[in-house]
């Protein structure tokens, strides 16, 4: 008989026990350890996943925040550009506006020296001129120059107008003092008689006469009375001369110095 | 002519003995036992392992992934019955290398106690899964005519597998125990290593029916997560 029936029995047992050993020795503990495991490396995994979501996450960062410095620093670079730009520009203009009143400062001195130079040139020409003009007189001016010129005086007493005049008559009358003629030479008698008369005749009355030596005259007869005057002198030619000169010259700068 | 260990008889007291196949078969338990408690004493949950907890660990996710490809759905619910089929039927084979030893699975007891042991596994599992009433009823698909087919069936299959894994086992054994009296020399070796061949092939063969059987039980009118989805 192939067929044992306790055998079958037994193995049965047997096998149920061999089930229930090797489910307790074997695939529990080798399935826990791969679970485990794999528990393990997927925990590893996702840590990994994690880390690198966070590495990416702070590269993000770190790229944008590069960004963000390029851009500041670009910024400013060009805002120190812009100013410096500015600086330079306003420096320039400083520069280009002391330049330019420096130089018209420089212009205006020297048109004032130009000036203070024509003037003294003038002024010196002039003083010069009259200079020599006075010696000239001067030497020329004689007794008989002074004669002459009393005669020039005396008709120019008579030939005098009207409101001088008066004026003249009005002035002898209301002082007590002697009028006063005063010459660069001393005038000889006859003159002294001859404009004496002069006056007398001109101003129909007996006038007190003082002569007076004066070579600041150069040449010339000039009567004084109660701050009236009457004269003919060359000094008075020179002296309207100069005057006339030097208006003149007033004339010729004056628009110069507005001009600038 | 001794077929079956079931003959070679240590000790016997009425109805209970005690024959060559249940001491193999206790040695086989021992040793399995034995071996899968020293392995898994210290087992490392790191990424570095011992080189006996990683071949364990290929048997057993290598069993569970048959297991899956049959189709059954949930395999950790099965390894237990279907994992220790195949390491006993193959562990009996692989020690047929030991002198004086005689496989348990070359006696037709064993091998019937196997069998209905699937026997009953195949409705347990299925009555589990779907139901009584369910599993019962699938007898009687596609009508009731087939009810005695499919109980003939039933039982044939049985038959068939402890039939096929004790003549596989006892031929095996019977060879080589005919070859040593004709060529003592060279034959029997290679006869013994083309057994440990069909032993690995049989262990498999029976594991893997009983779990074509079960998924069958189990899987009868439970479409496919896949069909689902589908429609």
């Amino acid at each position: 008989m192939l067929i044992d029936w306790f055998t079958i029995g037994a193995q049965t047992l047997n096998f149920l026990i061999l089930v229930w050993l090797m489910k307790h020795f074997l695939y529990k503990p080798i399935l826990h350890a791969i679970d485990e495991r794999e528990k393990r490396i997927s925990a590893e995994l996702a840590d990994a996943d994690a880390k690198k979501a966070e590495a990416q996450k702070e590269r993000d960062t770190f790229q944008l925040k590069n960004e963000e410095f390029d851009k500041q620093r670009t910024a400013l670079l060009r805002k120190a550009t812009d100013e410096a730009q500015a600086e330079r520009h306003r420096l320039l203009e400083e520069a280009r506006k002391a330049a330019d009143t420096l130089s018209s400062k420089r212009q205006e001195t020297l048109r004032n020296e130009i000036q203070n130079l024509h003037q003294i040139v003038s002024r010196w020409t002039q003083q010069e001129v009259f200079a020599i003009a006075r010696k000239a007189l001067k030497e020329l001016a004689t007794t008989s120059l002074e004669e002459r010129l009393g005669e020039v005086f005396t008709r120019r007493l008579r030939e005098m107008d009207g409101r001088t005049k008066e004026d003249l008559a009005k002035a002898i009358k209301t002082t007590s003092e002697p009028a006063l003629v005063r010459s660069a030479f001393d005038l000889p008698a006859e003159q002294r008689t001859l404009i004496k008369n002069a006056l007398n005749e001109t101003f129909s009355a007996e006038i007190h006469v003082q002569f007076e030596t004066s070579p600041d005259l150069i040449s010339g007869i000039e009567l004084t009375t109660n701050g009236q005057k009457i004269a003919w002198s060359i000094s008075d030619y020179l002296a309207s001369l100069e005057k006339g000169v030097e208006e003149l010259l007033k004339e010729k700068y004056q628009p110069d110095i507005k001009e600038h | 002519m001794r077929l079956s260990p079931d003959q070679i008889i240590f000790w016997q007291s009425g109805f209970f003995k005690l024959n060559a196949t249940i001491v193999f078969t206790w040695g086989l338990m021992l040793v399995l036992a034995l071996g899968a408690k020293l392995i898994t004493r210290k087992l490392s949950t790191d990424l570095k392992r011992s080189r006996w907890q990683n071949l364990l660990e290929i048997v057993v996710t290598r069993i569970l992934q048959q297991i899956e490809e049959v189709g059954l759905g949930d395999p950790r619910k099965y390894l237990g019955f279907l994992g220790t089929l195949f390491l006993f039927v193959s562990a009996a084979s692989l020690c047929t290398v030991i002198p004086g030893y005689e496989p348990p699975t070359g006696s037709l007891s064993t091998t019937a106690a196997l069998a209905l042991c699937v026997f009953v596994a195949v409705p347990f599992f299925g009555i589990q899964e779907q139901g009584v009433s369910k599993y019962l009823k699938s007898y009687m698909e596609p009508t009731f005519i087939m009810l005695p087919f499919n109980i003939i069936s039933e039982i044939s299959r049985t038959l068939a597998l402890a039939v096929r894994l004790f003549g596989n086992m006892m031929s095996g054994a019977m060879i080589i125990g005919i070859l040593l009296t004709i060529t003592p020399f060279i034959f029997p070796i290679i006869m013994t290593a083309l057994g440990l061949l069909t032993g690995m092939v049989q262990a498999y063969i029976f594991s893997i029916l009983a779990s074509v059987y079960i998924a069958a039980a189990t899987r009868i009118r439970k479409p496919k997560p896949e069909t689902e989805a589908n429609e």
